[in-house]
């Protein structure tokens, strides 16, 4: 055992020093045309040895050390407590939910102009992963091209403004149900496969939207994107500080207040919030209707599932397509946010942040998504000193979650539901 | 009501089934029993649309079904247990029987979003059956439980609750005493026979347990190495020499 031990640990620490010694001991200098290599500081080599020697004693002494860790007192007060009862824990959890959207709807007005354009980043992040919850939570298809969907709801706006001049009203359901559409049309082919293969083959079709748009220069006009969306109005009221289009009149002339840039950032946000609102109650009334209980039934057991007359192909694809319509949804108001898309905002990282909410919020758990939204959002702003190792903390954040909560923040509970006694 | 004609299936090379003959009345238990590997369980899935036999033909009320899609053969009142018990595990016990009702509810989403007074009725009427169900098979206090957390012998009676609130015509029950105790043996036994009786479901069985089989079958299949072996009563099966040649005398 301890042999074993020391050689695993041995092991280790050697791999740690071949991954980091190219990566981080040997620079590439560019001397006139040529590039050559020349040797890190002697302080980073020392680093690396030190890094390999840390990694090599936790390995020697992993289960002493993990041990330790486990018999720290229990940092969660509630962990000694009776589970809660059903009804009141439902209640509780509406007041919380209540309680979060009061709070945001006064937000905007006392905080600055950066911290609600963030806010309404946060909220189009909501929504994209309350969306593929749907999918991967309770129909366990493992999608990794879901933003393909964003970018065709992002993308229907943007060129129908363009080539139509249609309002961001107008563009919002349409973008939704393209979106859905898509997601329909892709779910087809991928109805017989699960798990591993899905998860390829819907990477495959993030990708080829991605590429699409990215070489289709005539329409989209390719990496350079498409500029000029139009911000949302408010019953014909603009909130620029000259009207554009001929017959809209401006929100600050109207109510004669000074003209605010600010104006705008909060009535984006409102709408936002109104949307993430609309999507969480609606996917959560899906929840518990036939077609929720069909989705998660698919995903705990497929045959069984078909042997009780439920259709694979109906129940797959309405879960693809209304994944996909709230991912359309999100990507409306981000074209509108942004006012500039490219193809460079959809790219598989997005797919994989979502899919990251999803996970650590726990499959399935609204409450658990919307708050590793909230999380896996703002940290990384917060954190921007650091943004270089940005990706390494996800990275590491992701891992401990793993280990220590496999479940999610919050993981789904099941509804209760009440029976009469039958006679 | 069933009648199957001269089914078979090939895997390949492998004649699993071949030529099996069986033909189920109204109200009527039939067994299939046979060694391990006989099989049985590829008539079943024959039977169920799980798979399209290769050759023969599969009449349920005197139209074909076989090849149909099994989704859709469920609809038509045929509806299976399975040998090893396939439940939603994480679903709660009335959820799985919700799932069930499917073809009975609104499946109208539209109506389901705006809660119209059809689709309320038509899911508490789900409920109600679903409570019943439950209740018949004794685990109503379970009801909000994950089924997966349900004791084997629960699991057993939830999977064949699940079938009954489809409301079908015949069921097909797949070594449903298999890893249950004496006493639970005793109370399926009972409750397989309530079924015929109170129910008017027809019952295909697979069993092993040849004291349960024995008791309530009104006919008996036997097949060995795919092929029917014998058919008739408990009694007559009992005596064929073939029969305890094949299988009984060596059990």
């Amino acid at each position: 055992m301890a042999a074993n031990n020391f050689r695993h640990a041995l092991f280790c620490a050697v791999v740690t020093l071949i991954i980091s010694i190219p990566i981080l001991g040997l620079n590439l200098e560019a001397k006139g045309i040529n590039i050559i290599l020349t040797g890190a500081k002697t302080s980073t080599y020392v680093a690396i040895v030190l890094a390999a020697v840390a990694v090599f004693v936790f390995q020697a002494y992993r289960d002493s050390i993990m041990g330790l860790l486990g018999k720290l007192p229990n940092f969660n007060p509630l962990a000694d407590k009776e589970p809660m009862e059903q009804s009141k824990r439902v209640k509780l959890e509406s007041w919380i939910l209540t309680g979060i959207v009061v709070l945001a709807l006064f937000w905007p007005f006392v905080v600055s102009r950066g911290s609600v354009d963030l806010a309404t980043l946060v909220l189009i992040y909501v929504m994209l992963a309350l969306g593929l919850n749907v999918v991967v939570g309770l129909a366990g298809l493992l999608d990794l091209g879901y933003v393909a969907f964003y970018a065709v709801g992002a993308y229907t706006f943007a060129l129908l403004s363009q080539y139509t001049g249609i309002s961001f009203w107008m563009a919002l359901p349409i973008g939704a149900l393209l979106a859905g559409l898509t997601g329909m049309i892709l779910g087809f082919p991928v109805l017989r496969l699960r798990g591993d293969y899905l998860a390829i083959v819907t990477l495959g079709f993030g990708e080829i939207i991605r590429i699409l748009l990215n070489n289709w220069t005539t329409l989209t006009g390719g990496p350079n994107g498409i500029g000029g969306i139009p911000e949302p109005t408010l019953f014909g009221m603009e909130f620029g500080r000259r009207v554009k289009e001929e017959g809209n009149t401006s929100f600050h002339e109207t109510f004669g207040i000074a003209y605010s840039g600010e104006h705008k950032v909060i009535f984006l946000y409102l709408i936002a919030l109104v949307l993430a609102v609309i999507t969480a109650l609606i996917i959560r009334r899906f929840m518990r209707m036939p077609v929720g209980r069909a989705w998660e039934a698919l995903r705990e057991d497929e045959i069984a599932a078909r042997s009780l007359g439920l259709s694979r192909t109906a129940v797959k694809l309405s879960a693809f397509t209304i994944g996909a319509f709230f991912a359309g949804f999100a990507g409306t108001v981000f074209a509108s946010k942004q006012g500039f898309i490219s193809p460079e905002s959809f790219v598989f990282l997005e797919s994989a942040i979502i899919l990251a909410i999803v996970v650590l919020g726990g499959m399935g758990s609204q409450l658990g998504v919307i708050l590793a939204a909230i999380a896996v959002t703002i940290l990384p702003e917060l954190a921007r000193e650091f943004s270089e190792y940005r990706m390494l903390i996800f990275g590491a954040a992701m891992v401990l979650m793993m280990v220590w909560r496999p479940q999610g923040l919050l993981p789904m509970r099941r509804i209760h539901i009440t029976l009469n006694k039958q006679e | 009501m069933l009648e199957v004609q001269n089914l078979s299936m090939r895997f390949g090379g492998l004649l699993a089934v071949d030529g099996v003959s069986l033909d189920v009345q109204e109200r009527e238990i039939v067994s299939i029993i046979g060694p391990n590997g006989a099989g049985k369980t590829t008539v079943f899935n024959c039977m169920s649309g799980f798979y399209k036999p290769s050759g023969g033909k599969i009449l349920f009320e005197g139209k074909e079904v076989q090849g149909t899609p099994d989704y859709k053969i469920s609809r038509l009142g045929m509806v299976r247990t399975f040998q090893h018990v396939r439940l939603f595990t994480q679903m709660s016990v009335v959820e799985n029987l919700l799932v069930a009702q499917h073809r009975h509810l609104n499946t109208n989403m539209l109506a389901g979003l705006l809660g119209t007074p059809d689709y309320k009725k038509r899911e508490q009427k789900a409920l109600d059956r679903a409570a019943y169900w439950l209740e018949r098979v004794g685990l109503l206090d379970l009801a909000n439980r994950d089924a997966g957390n349900l004791a084997y012998g629960q699991q057993r009676r939830l999977e064949i609750a699940r079938c009954m609130v489809t409301e079908p015509k015949l069921l097909m029950l797949d070594e449903p005493a298999a890893g249950l105790n004496p006493a639970e043996t005793k109370e399926l036994n009972q409750l397989i026979v309530s079924l015929k009786e109170d129910y008017n479901v027809s019952v295909v069985l697979i069993e092993h347990d040849m004291s349960l089989v024995m008791d309530i079958s009104d006919r008996i299949n036997v097949i060995n190495q795919g092929r029917p072996l014998a058919s008739g009563t408990p009694e007559e099966i009992r005596q064929n020499d073939d029969v305890i040649k094949a299988y009984l005398g060596e059990a």
